[in-house]
C-alpha cells in the first residue's frame, strides 16, 4: 500500500513474511493437536477451576458464613478479587478500541489475545457479585422487571445498580466487538479446512466472502464500536470506582477514585497482557508478530499507568493529611502503619517502584525482566484492592468492631478457581481461533513488514515513494 | 438472482497493488465489475469502485440515541410515576443519579443494533453460507468477479482479455 511511513519506523512484522505466510503462521496452531505442555497446563486449570466450582458450591449450599467476613468487614476476598479481574479486563478494550482510534499499528499483533482475555476476565470477575450476595438463586433480583412485589423497581440511584449495567454492557459490547473482529479469520479458517471442521468454521465464519462492501462496512463498524467502547471502558472502572466513593466510609469517600481506578485498571491489564503473550508468543512460535517493539510499547504503558497510580497513591496521603479530617487521616495512617502494614507496602513496591525499572530501555526489551515484572504488577494490583477494602473495613468509626480478617480456605478456592477458569478459556481459545488477527496483520504489512520498513528493507515502494530504503 | 444462476467470470492477482490499478482501468473502460473479493481491507478501493460511504454510524446515532430516552424516559417514570421511593433525602427525580446507567444504555443499544444492523444488511449471519469462488481469496489472493450471465463469448473474451492483460495470475468461470 502506498500509506506514508516515517523511516524511523521499526518494522512491527518480521522475517519477510508474505501474505501466505502470514495465514500459515497464525492459522496453523488451530491446526495441530495440542502439545504436551498445553494438555498439562490445560488439565491444571481444569483442576483448579473443579476445586474452585466445588467452593462456589459450598459456599451456596452452606451459606455465606463459611468466609470470614463480619460486621464491619463486608467485603474481604470476594470484591478485591471482583475489582482485580475487572481491571485486567481493562487492557484488552484498550489495545482494540483506543489504539485504533490513534491509530498505533502495533495494536494488530496482540488486539485479538487481549481483547479474549477481556472477555474470560469480565466471566471471573462476574461471579463475584453473584455469589457474596449468599443466596445466588435469587440473584436475578438485581435486575429492573416486572415483578409481583408492587412492582417494586431496583433503586437506580444505587452505584451497585449501576456496576451491574455497566458490567453487563460492557461484557456484551467486548464479545460483539470481539466476535466481529474473528468473522473474516474464522472465514480464513474455514477455507483451509476440509470435512467436520470445515462445517463448524462455516457456521462461525457467518458466510463471509471478503465482499468490499463488506470490507468496508466492517471497518466502519469497528471504527464507531471503538469510539463506543473508549468512553465505554472509562465509565466502567469509574463506575466500579463509585461503589466505593459514593459510601461516606474515610478512605473511599474521595474524588481521585475514578481516574485512579482506571490509571491502575489499564495498569494491571497490560500486565497481564504481557504475562499472557510472553508465554503464548513463545509457545506458538509467534516471535515474529508479536516482537520486542510489541513489549516495549506495552512496557511503556506500564510504566506511564504505574506512574499515575503512584501519584494517586501519594495524592491520597497528602489530601488525607491536608484535609484536616481526623478520621480521613486516621484512615491513612492505618493503611500505611496499621495491623495490614506488609501490603501497604507490598502494593507500594509492586505498583508504584517496580515499574520505575522501564526507564531503562535495556529492561523494557528484555523478556525475563518483563516477564518478571508483569507478574510482581498483577501481585501489586491484588494488594491495592485489598488495602483499599480489608484494611478500611476493619478498622471503622467504633474501636469496639474493630477486628482482623483473614479468608478462609473457601474464599481463596473460589479465588484459585476463578484464575483456572480464565486459563481454562484462553487454552481454550488458543485453539479454536487465531491468536492474532490475521487480517489486521496482513492490512499492515506493507507499511510494518521488515522487507519495507526498517534497516532491512528490500522492497522499494512501487507508489508514492514514501519511503526512501537506499 | 437466485442460487446456482449467477454466472461469474474472475480473476485472482497476487497484490492489492496490482488489483486497484486493475480497478481502476475497469472503470476506465466502462466494465461492470460484480464484486471485488481481498483477504482484508483494502484502503482507498472504495473510491476508486464507486462505492458510497458506509451509513452504519448514522444508523448506529439513531440505535444510541433509543437507548437513551429508554433508560432516562424509564427511570423517570418508576422514581415519579409509578414507585416514588426518596432516597438518601435526594428528590425523586434525581437527574444526576440517572447518568451511568443512561450512558450504559445508549452504548448498549447502540452496539447490539449497529451489530445486528451489520450482518442483516451484508446478508450475513449464524447459518448462512456463500459460495466461496476460490478458498485463497481469505489467504492472498485477490479478486475481481464478474457477472456473466447472457454475455456473448465476445464480451467474456473480452472481460478475459482485460483480466489477463491487468495482471491476473489465474482466470476460472464458476456458477454460484
Amino acid at each position: 500500500m502506498s500509506a506514508i511511513v516515517s523511516p524511523v519506523r521499526k518494522p512491527l512484522i518480521t522475517g519477510s513474511k508474505s501474505y501466505h505466510d502470514i495465514t500459515e503462521d497464525l492459522v496453523s496452531p488451530t491446526e495441530k493437536t495440542p502439545n504436551s505442555l498445553w494438555v498439562i497446563t490445560f488439565l491444571m486449570s481444569i483442576s483448579l477451576l473443579g476445586f474452585g466450582l466445588f467452593c462456589i458450591a459450598w459456599t451456596v449450599w452452606n451459606g455465606i458464613g463459611t468466609w470470614n467476613l463480619n460486621r464491619t468487614i463486608g467485603w474481604g476476598w470476594d470484591i478485591t478479587n471482583f475489582v482485580w479481574w475487572i481491571g485486567i479486563g481493562h487492557a484488552g478494550t484498550l489495545i482494540s478500541a483506543i489504539l485504533l482510534l490513534f491509530r498505533q499499528k502495533w495494536r494488530t499483533g496482540v488486539n485479538r489475545a487481549a481483547e479474549a482475555m477481556t472477555i474470560f476476565a469480565v466471566i471471573c470477575a462476574a461471579l463475584f457479585p453473584g455469589i457474596h450476595v449468599g443466596r445466588a438463586w435469587v440473584v436475578f433480583y438485581f435486575f429492573p422487571y416486572p415483578n409481583t412485589r408492587g412492582p417494586l423497581w431496583v433503586n437506580f440511584n444505587s452505584p451497585l445498580l449501576w456496576d451491574l449495567f455497566a458490567i453487563s454492557t460492557y461484557f456484551t459490547v467486548s464479545l460483539l466487538f470481539w466476535y466481529t473482529g474473528l468473522v473474516p479469520d474464522f472465514a480464513t479458517v474455514r477455507d483451509r479446512a476440509t470435512g467436520m471442521r470445515k462445517s463448524i468454521y462455516n457456521f462461525l465464519s457467518f458466510g463471509w466472502t471478503g465482499s468490499a462492501k463488506h470490507w468496508q462496512r466492517w471497518e466502519s463498524l469497528s471504527l464507531v464500536l471503538a469510539g463506543l467502547a473508549t468512553p465505554l471502558v472509562l465509565s466502567v472502572h469509574t463506575i466500579v470506582s463509585f461503589d466505593f466513593a459514593t459510601s461516606v466510609i474515610p478512605g473511599w469517600h474521595t474524588t481521585i477514585f475514578p481516574p485512579y481506578f482506571v490509571a491502575g485498571a489499564i495498569f494491571s491489564g497490560f500486565a497481564m497482557v504481557l504475562t499472557l503473550m510472553i508465554i503464548t508468543r513463545k509457545v506458538l512460535g509467534l516471535e515474529d508478530y508479536i516482537t520486542i517493539e510489541h513489549v516495549e510499547s506495552m512496557n511503556k504503558v506500564i510504566l506511564v499507568t504505574g506512574t499515575m497510580v503512584g501519584v494517586a497513591y501519594l495524592t491520597e496521603l497528602f489530601i488525607a493529611w491536608y484535609s484536616g479530617y481526623v478520621y480521613e487521616q486516621f484512615a491513612f495512617f492505618n493503611r500505611a502503619l496499621g495491623p495490614y502494614w506488609w501490603s501497604y507496602f507490598g502494593m507500594m513496591f509492586c505498583n508504584v517502584l517496580s515499574p520505575q525499572f522501564f526507564w531503562s530501555k535495556k529492561i523494557r526489551r528484555s523478556l525475563t525482566w518483563t516477564f518478571f515484572l508483569s507478574i510482581v504488577v498483577n501481585i501489586g494490583m491484588w494488594f491495592e484492592r485489598f488495602v483499599i477494602i480489608a484494611t478500611t473495613l476493619a478498622r471503622d468509626y467504633l474501636p469496639s468492631s474493630w477486628s482482623y480478617y483473614t479468608p478462609t480456605w473457601v474464599e481463596m478456592g473460589i479465588y484459585l478457581g476463578t484464575i483456572g477458569l480464565f486459563f481454562t478459556l484462553y487454552l481454550g481459545f488458543t485453539r479454536v481461533a487465531p491468536v492474532v488477527a490475521v487480517a489486521e496483520v496482513k492490512s499492515i504489512l506493507k507499511s510494518s513488514g521488515d522487507q519495507y520498513v526498517g534497516p532491512n528493507a528490500t522492497h522499494a515502494k512501487q507508489h508514492g515513494a514514501a519511503v526512501d530504503n537506499h | 438472482m437466485q442460487k446456482g444462476h449467477t454466472e461469474v467470470l474472475y480473476g485472482l492477482y497476487n497484490d492489492e497493488e496490482i488489483l486497484l490499478d486493475a480497478v481502476r482501468q475497469a472503470k476506465k473502460d466502462h466494465l461492470d465489475i460484480m464484486d471485488v473479493l481481498t483477504p482484508f481491507p483494502i484502503h482507498g478501493l472504495d473510491p476508486i469502485l464507486g462505492l458510497a460511504e458506509s451509513r452504519l454510524h448514522q444508523a448506529g446515532f439513531v440505535y444510541g440515541a433509543t437507548g437513551t430516552c429508554t433508560a432516562f424516559l424509564f427511570m423517570t417514570w418508576v422514581f415519579t410515576r409509578d414507585w416514588p421511593i426518596i432516597f438518601g433525602g435526594k428528590p425523586y427525580w434525581s437527574v444526576p443519579a440517572f447518568i451511568p446507567i443512561t450512558f450504559e444504555l445508549t452504548v448498549l443499544f447502540a452496539a447490539i443494533g449497529m451489530v445486528v444492523t451489520f450482518y442483516v444488511i451484508c446478508g450475513l449471519g449464524p447459518g448462512v453460507t456463500n459460495e466461496v469462488l476460490d478458498n485463497r481469496i481469505t489467504d492472498d489472493k485477490f479478486c475481481i468477479a464478474f457477472q456473466t450471465n447472457g454475455y456473448s463469448d465476445d464480451q467474456i473474451n473480452n472481460l478475459k482479455s482485460f483480466l489477463s492483460n491487468t495482471g491476473a495470475e489465474e482466470i476460472s468461470t464458476k456458477v454460484l
